[in-house]
């Protein structure tokens, strides 16, 4: 192709090989304003903050006067095997945000493709409507909707005076700490963890808190995002379910499919790459929580909305301890790499397993034995 | 498309076909029923949190504590969009959101569509690895660069000024992604002309293929205007002065309570719903362009 190309424009009329002759320097003009700004504000940024995070920067003055010294891995050190508060506070995060992503992930997916085959129908009064309320919620503010939040699941808000009305004693949410893993254990009688849990521990953290489950106050962030992302999402698989063809659908239909089966067996197999899509934007999102802890909780109460986002934000800007901060940052962004990577090869295209195939050939001999 | 669609797509589509033909539309009104049940009941749990809102910001603080969800207001006061608009920073906030939007996204509009431009018809040495470069930048999460944006714009004089605000907004990788997808998807023959007539690169970018973008500069306006007016993050490492605080960092201030005592939130609620009313407009105005994924090819 790029072979032809070439060859075409050199026998082409001068006019256009003049034309095409200044299209290097045109592409390289047009480009430079981006590379130019992602260069500066992008590329030389993280250069700066990893060597930040190698440094004892205080905050004054430049990071590369003469005054600021190389540490080497200190920095990560402190915060992966420290035995401090550093630690402690890295380990509390990264199980606050585990919890969040373990709930949140499933929940919006899941939320949004129902949504999305709701509303997909052509034949539905009020389509529109439907999309514009449930999209609605994700163009608003992160800091708008958190504002919201506080006041919907503030202890005599709206939430708690909904569950009232069917007799229920709602929690005071912002405010509770405590895991709701630990609350349903407690509901049993469990109210103090094994000793071999509670003995070991990683990152400062024992087992037995790791497994707290997210506390009350993230559980309603919780909420909050898949209320937020849902619609989003939704977009995205209506989207997908659009330019699905219906011939699929209506040949499972005639063989007598039931509308369960086609859809496990017809339409989410054809929707795998919006899934993948949904799923990898889903986990991005997940653990880069930072907004909705400036504005809402500051980490609290107890800690329990603590994110390594915010525990970055928190160590440099508020204790001053620039290198620390930037090494959470980096940390965060190779588990998000990892995670990502690791979803990629989850859900590669694979062939149809033995055992399932062996299902396929029954089903099909099934109905062709009906027909 | 119509003829297929309009077949029965009912939740109760088990039925054989016997059946259906022996009670038509009965079991699928049902069906139909429980369908449109499960949507309004949805619809409010995503509505009426605003509506919520709304009705607070014109409650007396009393009453907001006292009976959070009534949807109107016993007694109906103004007072906190008086104290809002009269009374606080809130018009310098607005004003600073408003400047910077209009800015980032005239940039990032041309910008991107330049760029975009570039990588989808002009061949350039070096172009892949633009490109590449591109990928690669899309990835790294907006978080993790919070310490990295504020030790650069220290390094360079920018903090606390509009253009260290400004500045590193202008270039969204996605933004030139979506610029270069559409003008893949144009045909080569509108340029060809215009080539052949002795018009540069810029010109043909300007005005033959810039005029046809249409769509997909809508999308970029949409994206940019959303992403600058709700962003939060970048505003917090990029300034610190009163006079430069936006929206999202002033109504963040108020919501944790630095400014002020009391819950008070007829007050933070006003404040949240006149920050949402922009990018509200905005999604009305082009909502057919937003949710109609395919171009709006069925009519509802």
């Amino acid at each position: 192709m790029g072979v032809a190309a070439r060859a075409s424009s050199r026998v082409g009329s001068r006019r256009t090989s003049v034309a095409r002759r200044g299209e290097g320097s045109a592409g390289w003009l047009f480009t430079l304003p981006v590379i130019v700004i992602l260069g500066l504000f992008l590329f030389v940024p993280v250069l700066m903050a990893l060597w930040v995070s190698f440094s004892d920067w205080t905050g004054r003055g430049s990071p590369f006067s003469a005054g600021t010294g190389f540490v080497g891995f200190d920095n990560y050190a402190e915060i992966t095997s420290g035995g401090g508060l550093p630690e402690r506070n890295f380990g509390i995060a990264l199980r606050n945000n585990a919890w969040y992503a373990v709930l949140v992930i499933p929940l919006q997916t899941a939320l949004s493709l129902f949504l999305a085959l709701l509303v997909n129908r052509a034949a539905l009064r009020g389509r529109t409507f439907f999309r514009i309320s449930f999209y609605f919620p994700s163009v608003t503010s992160s800091v708008a909707i958190t504002v919201l939040w506080l006041f919907l699941f503030s202890s005599t808000g709206v939430v708690n005076q909904v569950l009232s009305w069917v007799g229920m004693n709602g929690p005071n949410w912002f405010n509770d700490p405590r895991g709701i893993v630990h609350v349903a254990l407690s509901a049993v009688g469990v109210e103090a963890g094994p000793a071999v849990l509670t003995d070991a521990d990683i990152l400062g953290v024992s087992w037995w808190d790791w497994l707290s489950g997210p506390s009350i106050a993230m559980a309603a962030l919780i909420l909050m995002a898949v209320f937020t992302t849902s619609g989003t999402f939704m977009l995205l698989f209506l989207a997908a379910l659009q330019s699905l063809s219906p011939d699929v659908d209506e040949a499972g239909r005639v063989d007598g499919a039931s509308t369960w089966q086609r859809f496990w067996r017809i339409t989410l197999p054809q929707l795998r790459p919006a899934l993948f899509t949904v799923l990898t934007l889903g986990l991005i999102g997940c653990w880069q929580v930072f907004d909705q802890i400036y504005t809402g909780t500051q980490g609290g109460p107890g800690k329990t909305t603590l994110t390594p986002a915010y525990l970055s934000y928190e160590s440099a800007f508020t204790d001053q301890r620039w290198g620390q901060g930037a090494a959470i940052s980096f940390i965060l962004f190779l588990i998000i790499v990892a995670f990502t990577v690791v979803q990629r090869w989850a859900l590669r295209e694979r062939g149809v397993a033995k055992r399932r195939m062996r299902q396929y050939r029954m089903t099909a001999r099934e109905n062709g034995g009906a027909s | 498309m119509t003829t297929t669609t309009l077949t029965p797509k009912s939740s109760s589509a088990t039925t054989t076909p016997k059946q259906r033909a022996r009670r038509p539309g009965s079991i699928r009104s049902i069906g139909d029923i429980g369908l449109y049940t499960v949507l309004v009941v949805l619809a409010l749990i995503y509505i009426l949190p605003f509506l919520v809102q709304i009705a607070t910001s014109f409650k007396t603080e009393a009453e907001a504590a006292s009976n959070a969800v009534s949807l109107v207001p016993q007694t109906f006061t103004f007072a906190a969009y008086e104290m809002l608009f009269a009374h606080s920073d809130f018009p310098v906030w607005f004003a600073n959101s408003a400047f910077v939007t209009v800015a980032v996204t005239i940039g990032r509009v041309f910008f991107a569509s330049l760029a975009g431009y570039a990588l989808a018809r002009l061949r350039f040495p070096g172009r892949g690895l633009v490109f590449g470069t591109l990928v690669a930048v899309m990835a790294v999460p907006q978080v993790v660069l919070l310490i990295p944006k504020f030790l650069v714009l220290n390094q360079l004089g920018l903090y606390d000024s509009y253009a260290g605000m400004i500045l590193p907004l202008l270039v969204d990788a996605a933004g030139v992604f979506i610029m270069k997808n559409f003008f893949e998807s144009i045909p080569r023959s509108v340029e060809e002309q215009a080539r052949i007539d002795g018009a540069g690169a810029f010109r043909i970018y300007w005005s033959v293929v810039l005029p046809m973008a249409r769509p997909a500069l809508i999308t970029i306006v949409i994206l940019s205007f959303q992403g600058s007016w709700n962003e939060l993050s970048h505003f917090i490492v990029s300034a610190q002065s009163p006079e430069l605080t936006t929206l999202t960092k002033g109504v963040a201030a108020l919501a944790s309570g630095q400014l002020s005592q009391g819950t008070q939130y007829p007050l933070k609620l006003a404040a949240a719903a006149i920050m949402t009313i922009p990018v509200a407009v905005l999604f009305f105005i082009f909502q057919r362009h937003i949710t109609n994924t395919t171009g709006g090819a069925v009519k509802g």
